[in-house]
């Protein structure tokens, strides 16, 4: 049986992060994870519903989301955003997360709530 | 759409207008979606016209696109007035940049642009004067 997908509460909940908008969308299933500060590997590397884990709390980071399909942006080390990426993010119905600790930290939060990674393979 | 439809529009960007960055793709993603086309194409189409947006913004003067959209593909074309590629060859490899500051701090810049409109595509094609401008087409089939 398919196991059942995390909602952004979930991760709210399971990662104790702030909610800075977008409270009102967070039974959302979220399918995967993105973390990069580089939004080109957003665009390129990242599925559609996923999470964006990311410490770059501009514009970009929020229209990016909404081109990638991402369900949420996660921002690390406590960076916010300012008043026009929050006002986006309203628009665009893509809920902001915070948390003070770092990428990696957060990362493996995720992990630990279920979300899995690659296996190591032999280097190429 | 029916049969013999067509829907066809133009957009003009600034260059250097970073405010207003990926406000045109962002348009035609919703276009794209109230036209009942498939999710994973509009976001392939999206990204692609994300990433030749932020070039455009990044290097030219200003840009005039055009989308397209027909039974058969969604098209689209980045006319820009600005430096143009000197090595086509070479912008098309993953990783080669000339970018500013300005735009890796934004989260571009790092040689991945035209690759991955390349990537998110069927059909591409390039073509640049220096000093006069450059032309960039795709399309994505339906």
């Amino acid at each position: 049986m398919a196991q059942k997908l995390l909602s952004i509460r979930d991760i709210v909940d399971g990662c104790s992060l702030k909610v800075l908008v977008g409270k009102e969308f967070l039974s959302r299933p979220v399918k995967g994870i993105i973390a990069s500060d580089l939004m080109s590997d957003v665009l390129a590397y990242s599925s559609s519903e996923s999470l964006l884990v990311t410490a770059l709390p501009n514009i970009q980071s929020v229209v990016t989301a909404n081109i990638a399909d991402a369900v949420c942006v996660l921002y690390t080390r406590g960076k916010r955003p300012d008043q026009m990426t929050l006002q986006r993010a309203a628009l665009f119905e893509i809920p902001l997360l915070s948390s003070t600790e770092d990428t990696f930290t957060v990362c493996c939060w995720l992990s630990n709530l279920g979300f899995s990674c690659k296996t190591p393979r032999e280097p190429q | 759409m029916g049969k013999s439809e067509q829907f066809t529009y133009v957009f003009e960007i600034l260059g250097k207008d970073m405010t207003s960055a990926g406000s045109v793709s962002t348009t035609i993603k919703k276009m794209l979606r109230d036209l009942g086309l498939p999710a994973d194409l509009v976001r392939r189409t999206s990204i692609a016209c994300y990433e030749a947006e932020m070039n455009a913004i990044n290097y030219a003067t200003n840009c005039k696109v055009s989308l397209k959209v027909d039974m058969e593909m969604v098209m689209l074309g980045f006319d820009d007035k600005g430096p143009g590629i000197d090595d086509i060859e070479m912008a098309m490899q993953e990783g080669y940049s000339t970018a500013t500051n300005e735009i890796r701090e934004m989260g571009f810049g790092a040689g991945m642009g035209l690759p991955n409109i390349k990537k998110n595509t069927d059909w591409m094609e390039l073509k640049s004067t220096v000093g006069e401008g450059t032309r960039l087409l795709f399309a994505i089939y339906i």
